[in-house]
């Protein structure tokens, strides 16, 4: 199982999506990855697509304008 | 290795039952994806869906910037309609690609910068490749004939099919019944007497079906999901490649045009002027890459200027974003200029009235 980081700051939606799931499709299931985002609709954005996909969002943490979710790989 | 049908034909029958085939579905977010990937689902079908981000997209999140749109739902309407349908929603990044359908359209623009036609063929094309790589069956879309008047024709349809490759692969369950069987219905794959035959402009035989299955809530843009079929954009990007001389963009250039209030007051730069607090916050992300003007003596706006101002100019852009903060009215106020080589320079100037901007630095 390993830990990966995805920095996607800046980035308006659906950007963080997109390199959320290209960056899942090479992680093995029970990988776990975190995302770094500014756009609040990341939020609502990545927990539907892992929603769809079958991941689970473990955590998401919003500290000033910073996002930060993180991921497990299942589907 | 390939199975010989003749040697097991019951096992090849049997696979095939037990597999059901595959159509991925192109999902825009609207009313007419959602339900065309809805009528195949019923015919028991496995269907995921596809979704392209231009760089033109208009997001909810876009809009959202504005804190006077914030009661817009904050959500991607295509992974809405996938969570309503319980399908996989692919997004993919087209923004390199689709530069040469936004500037070389073969078959022309709209009523503004919107390549609808080449836009569509693009897409069914990328979704064609798709499904090769994929091994599904066939492509689903939302077309109804009549619906739009550039794109979604009677004559446009087979251009679409044709042009994409994607040939009698593509499948539109609206109006399947007003257009000749298609590979999956010959096939039987899906049962052509429980596709549909919507034609023209009209929303109610959608919203009956949106009835039919229980949708009662579904995205409805005013015109469309893309930015180019709005006149005030495409004027911006106009104005854009004028400006340089040449008709190129990059991802920042286009999602710059969505925000702030821009004029060009000399041919040789444009003003970017945030609107309020969240357009200001969005822009702040590009400060670093524009010489920027903020004033100091009284709360205004973030303004960067895209292209090469001259000294005098500066003074100009200083009085202008002078006009836009709440010193309007004062006899002097403060402004900022960070120039892109990293001076600052403050100059008091007084704001410029409304009376001497002319309309047309406006775009």
């Amino acid at each position: 199982m390993s830990e990966v980081q995805l920095d996607a700051r800046r980035l308006l939606c659906p950007l963080p999506v997109i390199r959320t799931q290209d960056r899942i499709e090479q992680l093995q299931r029970g990988d776990r990855l975190t995302v770094y985002c500014t756009d609040p609709g990341a939020i609502h954005d990545i927990p539907a697509w892992c929603r769809v996909h079958g991941h689970a969002v473990l955590e998401i943490v919003r500290h000033d304008e910073e996002i930060r979710i993180r991921i497990e790989v299942q589907g | 290795m390939r199975y010989n049908e003749g040697r097991f034909p019951s096992l090849i029958v049997k696979i095939r039952m037990n597999q059901p085939r595959k159509a991925v579905a192109l999902i825009s977010g609207g009313l007419d994806s959602l339900l065309a990937a809805k009528v195949i689902l019923e015919q028991g079908v496995h269907v995921e869906g596809i979704n392209f981000f231009t760089g033109f997209c208009v997001e909810g999140h876009t809009h959202a910037i504005r804190k006077k749109e914030r009661n817009r739902p904050k959500r991607n309407n295509a992974l809405w309609v996938a969570e309503q349908l319980g399908i996989k929603l692919h997004i993919v990044d087209i923004i390199e690609e689709y530069k040469d359908v936004v500037l070389n359209p073969r078959h022309g623009y709209g009523a503004n910068l919107n390549p609808c036609l080449d836009c569509k063929v693009f897409m069914v094309r990328k979704a064609r490749e798709w499904i090769e790589r994929k091994g599904f069956d066939f492509i689903i879309t939302g077309e109804v004939i009549g619906q739009r008047p550039k794109s979604q024709r009677k004559d446009t349809m087979p251009v679409i099919a044709v042009e994409s490759g994607a040939d009698d692969r593509l499948l539109r369950p609206l109006c399947a019944r007003n257009l000749p069987p298609t590979l999956p219905e010959r096939e039987g794959w899906v049962d052509r007497e429980r596709l549909h035959g919507f034609e023209g402009r009209s929303r109610k035989p959608q919203m009956a079906l949106a009835e039919r299955f229980g949708f009662s809530e579904y995205a409805q843009p005013a015109g469309g999901c893309c930015f180019l079929t709005d006149a005030q954009y495409s004027r911006k990007l106009a104005d854009l490649w004028q400006a340089r001389g040449e008709r190129r963009y990059e991802l920042d250039d286009i999602m710059l045009l969505k925000v702030g209030r821009h004029l060009r007051p000399r041919p040789h730069f444009k003003m970017i002027i945030g609107r309020e607090d969240g357009e200001n916050r969005f822009l702040e992300g590009y400060r670093k890459q524009f010489t920027h003007l903020l004033t100091r003596s009284h709360n205004g706006p973030l303004v960067l200027i895209d292209g090469e101002p001259a000294d005098e100019d500066l003074d100009l852009a200083a009085r202008i974003t002078a006009r836009f903060s709440q010193g309007r009215d004062a006899e002097a106020v403060d402004v900022e200029i960070h120039t892109r080589d990293g001076a600052t320079l403050t100059r008091q100037v007084k704001p410029i009235s409304g009376e001497q901007i002319p309309s047309h630095w406006y775009l």
